[in-house]
């Protein structure tokens, strides 16, 4: 697996028809296996980023490329993982997990079988026939990644997923992230402004400029795993980072 | 305190007992005697002057109801399904329906009349101007409500267009097409009713009523509406009930 972005650029119409240039030539290498986090301050285009990866938005310039094809649409080879309210809230627990299998047309007692595998990696077996309201925002999350892995993508993109979660249960699931990663061998593109969280789980930081987002470095995070963040090493790549982050958040300002 | 919902229906009784003492003119106030045995013979053609039983009565306008209820919903949520998918074809729509909107359904007698002449038409034509509106709008409604990240994860995890519709759309949308359908039917109960008046009808509890009245018949006018209530009650109490069994989620999406 491969996937190649090449001089991705975005720019849509703004207020008063003015053109506002989102991305601009993004050009971004992913190995198979990878775990790669795009960070940048809110409005830089990130999630734009992610979401034409996705397929579901259109660059206006540039192509990307998985095994060298063009992708110009959703791919069942890449699943998205959303910030939150991403559930089915009709649907059970495992019934949302095996909602991918179903469109593939997948019978109801296969389709079960495999989603409560999913559930079981998730830590959420008991919960498998309740309702998404009766969980928690970690748990949610957790039955989002499941009903990503159940349809077998080579790439999980996700998009903030642990945004909208406190601390604990944040730091939680990005050790479950990590080893369900390691498990599964897939591809991971982890979108996120928290420099601590991009550092504490990716192999290469992926620091975009504000707008237009452009990539202002790529930085390798060569920390062995599990990474303790109190760790002096953490500390000095952390500061690295932030100082990345921080200088295109002031001249951004300029 | 649960027995105070039964306190004013008890007092409005004996008020109303009371009064039709006072008054002594059963064509104004017929006392309860007279009203309770035409209640308690719900199946026996005697107490309502040859015009069939109560319940021949009440289900003739049920069947009425029912028959006009189901065209309007037919109707209605297709149309509402594409207005609410489609701006072009809302915008098409909806200055038509907002114009025919406030016209009242027994503002459309003499035009049934005149199209459809004396009969079943007629009535069910009535019926269907009654409850196409609110269906229609809380359909559109519903469809709108339907999270756009919802859609987005169907198109990831690989959805056709038609398992969109089948599997997000309708049940994203089914809760509030459901309050359409229940308010809906409340108003196409109230129409059946005034729908009866119209000239060569000779069955159904609106019918009855008036009938009753030509005859002096307070008591069997007042026992005639007695029922019309009950069913109205009941019929909502079915809907309502379904709607917290299918739907209890509706609020609560996380």
């Amino acid at each position: 697996m491969s996937l190649v972005l090449k001089g991705i650029s975005k720019s849509f119409l703004g207020e008063g028809k003015a053109e506002v240039q989102a991305l601009s030539h993004i050009n971004l290498e992913v190995a198979d296996g990878e775990f790669v986090s795009i960070l940048g301050p809110s409005g830089c285009g990130k999630t734009t980023l992610l979401r034409i990866i996705a397929g579901l938005d259109h660059a206006t310039g540039g192509s990307i490329l998985l095994d060298g094809n063009r992708i110009e649409g959703p791919c069942p080879r890449m699943a998205m993982i959303f910030q939150e309210y991403s559930l089915y809230p009709w649907r059970t627990v495992l019934d949302n997990i095996a909602f991918g299998l179903e469109m593939k047309g997948m019978e109801k007692p296969r389709r079960r079988a495999k989603a409560l595998e999913f559930l079981e990696m998730v830590g959420l077996v008991d919960f498998a026939e309740n309702y998404p309201f009766e969980l928690s925002g970690g748990m949610r999350q957790r039955v989002a990644v499941a009903r990503a892995l159940a349809i077998d993508p080579q790439i999980l993109l996700m998009d903030e997923p642990f945004g909208a979660l406190d601390a604990q249960t944040r730091n939680m699931l990005q050790r479950e992230l990590l080893e369900i990663w390691e498990k599964t061998k897939k591809t991971v593109i982890f979108v996120t402004h928290s420099v601590d969280e991009a550092v504490f789980l990716s192999d290469r930081v992926v620091v975009l400029t504000a707008r237009p987002g452009t990539i202002r470095d790529i930085v390798p995070i060569n920390l062995p795993r599990p990474r303790e963040r109190t760790g002096t090493d953490f500390a000095r790549i952390r500061r690295y980072v932030l100082d990345h982050v921080e200088k295109t958040a002031f001249s951004s300002k300029v | 305190m649960r027995y105070l919902r039964l306190l004013l229906p008890i007092l409005l009784l004996i008020g109303w007992e009371l009064v039709s003492w006072v008054v002594n003119n059963p064509f104004i106030v017929p006392s309860l005697e007279t009203v309770i045995p035409i209640l308690l013979h719900p199946f026996s053609p005697e107490y309502t002057l040859g015009t069939g039983s109560m319940v021949e009565n009440a289900a003739i306008s049920i069947q009425r109801v029912g028959l006009g209820f189901l065209v309007a919903a037919a109707v209605a949520i297709p149309i509402g399904i594409l207005m609410g998918r489609s701006p072009l074809l809302n915008d098409f729509f909806d200055s038509t329906i907002e114009l025919l909107r406030p016209i009242p359904p027994l503002a459309w007698v003499p035009l049934a009349l005149a199209w459809f002449k004396i009969g079943l038409t007629s009535i069910v034509f009535i019926i269907f101007i009654g409850a196409f509106f609110p269906i229609l709008l809380n359909t559109v409604d519903g469809v709108r409500s339907v999270k756009k990240t919802w859609l987005e994860v169907a198109t990831t995890l690989g959805a056709k267009e038609r398992q969109i519709m089948t599997k997000v759309v309708l049940p994203g949308a089914a809760p509030t097409i459901w309050t359409g359908l229940r308010v809906g039917f409340g108003i196409a109960w109230m129409c059946v009713v005034a729908a009866e008046w119209l000239p060569g009808i000779s069955k159904g509890l609106g019918y009855l009523i008036l009938y009753a009245y030509n005859f002096g018949q307070t008591n069997l006018i007042i026992a005639g509406m007695v029922v019309i209530g009950v069913i109205g009650l009941l019929i909502d109490f079915v809907f309502k009930r379904v709607e917290k069994k299918w739907f209890s989620w509706r609020g609560l999406e996380r």
